[in-house]
């Protein structure tokens, strides 16, 4: 079966009324997968006990509480899983089996999910598109000439051809939103410390969040409220008593919007820009203003990023050694060996252009003018949102410049590649909120992604919006034709 | 403009290695890299704190309790080679002949 048509709400009533078990819905999915990736190769590898999880789950007995328990869900392969092969689509980490569940993936378990299988993505979460993956080439669920966005386009694309109802996926510069955008899905990125990164095969400690891609928003919200909250293993995390489902009720009346004309400039298909125009009108008949500010600093975005999450990802990657997990070179002679050729080999291009650069970065002679300069301009873009949430509730924004754009079409010119993040960056070095909701499609059927951006922990604020929009809009009911069937 | 010399001073601080080919590639999409980030220049940070963390958190601590460590075994399951128990690794010392 597929899940074009089903909600968390529908599977929950089929599993606990008996419509079917969550084994046969385990079963129907992994035939659904094995039959349509062939198109889309959204996944890595699935977990082999997956049936033998959901018939425990059958077991025990789905409660009406147990809202999420029996449902499988696809993780992307930089989550750790115990047990089960995660690789950050690298083959330095090829071999490796962690010993630990990340914690979201324990706080799944406990709400009764079940991972069905990890997701493709760009080699450890670096890449718009995941064409970076030592792997495979994931595909567009829409149009399977086009890229999936990335870095979790894996997640993003097995959601869109409904092959779950739901994946996690992380967001350093825009890898849920930009995916999410160019597959037509929702993907939304939480407030820096609302979901605990234990377990993320680390990228950019400052920047990287895990968040969560569903079909809609009434889905998201759920799942965020078993991820959220404090997590000892996270110091950066917070608790949380907030239920993130509690404000979708369709009135957005009163709330104040704010429109960068930074994010409708130049570089931004017209297409795309007609379609946020046309959000906005919505926003305004449900009874919300949009009006339009400015974020001067925004510019400064992709190069702020650039060295910050590069230079962040020098220091974290310099744990691939080939001495206490991963690849090892096998003809290495000396130590020094160890290290340089494990990490030449076992590493892919894009993962070394950015240990380089971050190495650069950081080198002594050069701190000063890249580093200190970059993480002073994240100060100044983060002072530009606070100083539009005094007057504002919510920004609203394409979350792309393009729709999704032609497989190998960028691959070679990182600087064009990396502009790919222009809008999503910044919301990632404010370390605030923000959503990519389906708003549109352009004229050959590729969809356009709406960003909300929110306030440091007002994802309500992003959800309502994101609901009322729904349910104001049909797009998010459109589904792609996957293996011959919509 | 960032020369070849410097891409190959910065591959061995970062433990990596690239062929001559490689490398002339590679110093040329570092040059386009480094342009891109040189905007920054051109923005006036006198007096701007430097911004490395969002939340504003400071020492989070927890209570000084031991806690139980991950067992040996399960620590030792990724080790690419390893002997007696311990991980094994090529000759740290050059062999003087």
């Amino acid at each position: 079966m597929n899940y074009f048509n089903q909600s968390l709400a529908s599977l929950h009533e089929a599993l606990a009324t008996g419509a079917f078990t969550s084994e046969q819905l385990m079963q129907q999915s992994l035939d659904n997968i094995e039959a349509t990736d062939k198109d889309i190769k959204a996944f890595l590898r699935m977990n082999e006990h997956a049936l033998e999880q959901a018939r425990a789950i059958d077991a025990k007995g789905i409660s009406d509480d147990q809202v999420l328990a029996g449902i499988p869900i696809a993780i992307k392969d930089n989550i750790l899983t115990k047990g089960l092969r995660t690789t950050a689509a690298s083959k330095i980490l090829d071999n490796f089996v962690p010993i630990f569940d990340a914690t979201v993936i324990e706080k799944l378990q406990q709400a009764g999910m079940i991972v069905i299988g990890k997701t493709n993505l760009d080699e450890f979460a670096m890449g718009s598109s995941t064409e970076t993956s030592a792997y495979q080439m994931t595909h567009n669920a829409w149009n399977h000439d086009k890229v999936p966005g990335g870095s979790s386009g894996g997640s993003a694309a097995a959601v869109a051809s409904g092959q779950v109802i739901a994946a996690l996926g992380s967001d350093t510069g825009g890898s849920i939103r930009q995916p999410s955008a160019f597959n037509g899905v929702v993907g939304f990125k939480p407030t820096y410390g609302r979901v605990s990164r234990w377990g993320l095969i680390t990228f950019s400690s400052s920047l990287d969040e895990i968040g969560i891609i569903t079909r809609n928003v009434t889905d998201n919200a759920k799942l965020l409220n078993v991820l959220a909250g404090l997590d000892e293993k996270d110091p950066t995390t917070v608790a949380n008593e907030t239920d993130f489902t509690q404000n979708l009720n369709g009135d957005v009346r009163g709330m104040k919007i704010a429109l960068p004309r930074e994010f409708m400039g130049e570089g931004v298909d017209p297409q795309v820009r007609d379609a946020i125009i046309a959000a906005a009108d919505t926003f305004r008949e449900l009874g919300a203003t949009v009006e339009e500010v400015g974020l001067p600093y925004s510019k400064y975005a992709v190069p702020t990023y650039y060295i910050v999450a590069s230079s962040e990802a020098s220091s974290n990657l310099q744990r691939y050694d080939g001495i206490r997990y991963g690849f090892r070179a096998p003809d290495a002679k000396t130590l020094e060996d160890v290290y340089v050729k494990s990490r030449s080999e076992g590493f892919g291009a894009e993962v070394k252009r950015r240990v380089m650069l971050g190495t650069f970065a950081l080198s002594a002679g050069y701190y000063d003018a890249y580093f200190k300069k970059a993480a002073q301009v994240r100060a100044l873009i983060t002072k530009d949102f606070m100083d539009v949430f005094k007057d504002y509730d919510l920004i609203m924004a394409p979350t792309t410049p393009t729709p999704a754009f032609n497989i190998g079409e960028k691959i070679d010119d990182p600087v064009t590649m990396y502009m790919n993040d222009m809008l999503t960056i910044s919301a990632n070095l404010a370390g605030v909120p923000a959503a990519s909701i389906p708003a549109g499609f352009n004229d050959e059927g590729l969809p356009i992604g709406m960003q909300l951006i929110g306030k440091h922990f007002d994802e309500n604020t992003v959800y309502r919006a994101g609901y009322a929009f729904e349910q104001a809009t049909d797009f998010h009911n459109q589904v792609p034709t996957v293996g011959g069937e919509a | 403009m960032v020369s070849k010399a410097q891409i190959k001073h910065v591959a061995e601080l970062a433990r990596l290695s690239f062929s001559d080919e490689e490398l002339d590639h590679f110093t040329e999409q570092f040059d386009n890299i480094i342009d891109m980030v040189e905007q920054l220049n051109s923005v006036d940070t006198t007096d701007v704190p430097v911004m490395t963390q969002v939340t504003d958190l400071v020492n989070v601590l927890r209570d000084d309790v031991a806690q139980k460590p991950t067992p040996r075994a399960e620590l030792m399951e990724n080790v690419p080679e390893s002997a007696d128990g311990l991980i094994k690794v090529p000759a740290i010392m050059e062999k003087e002949d």
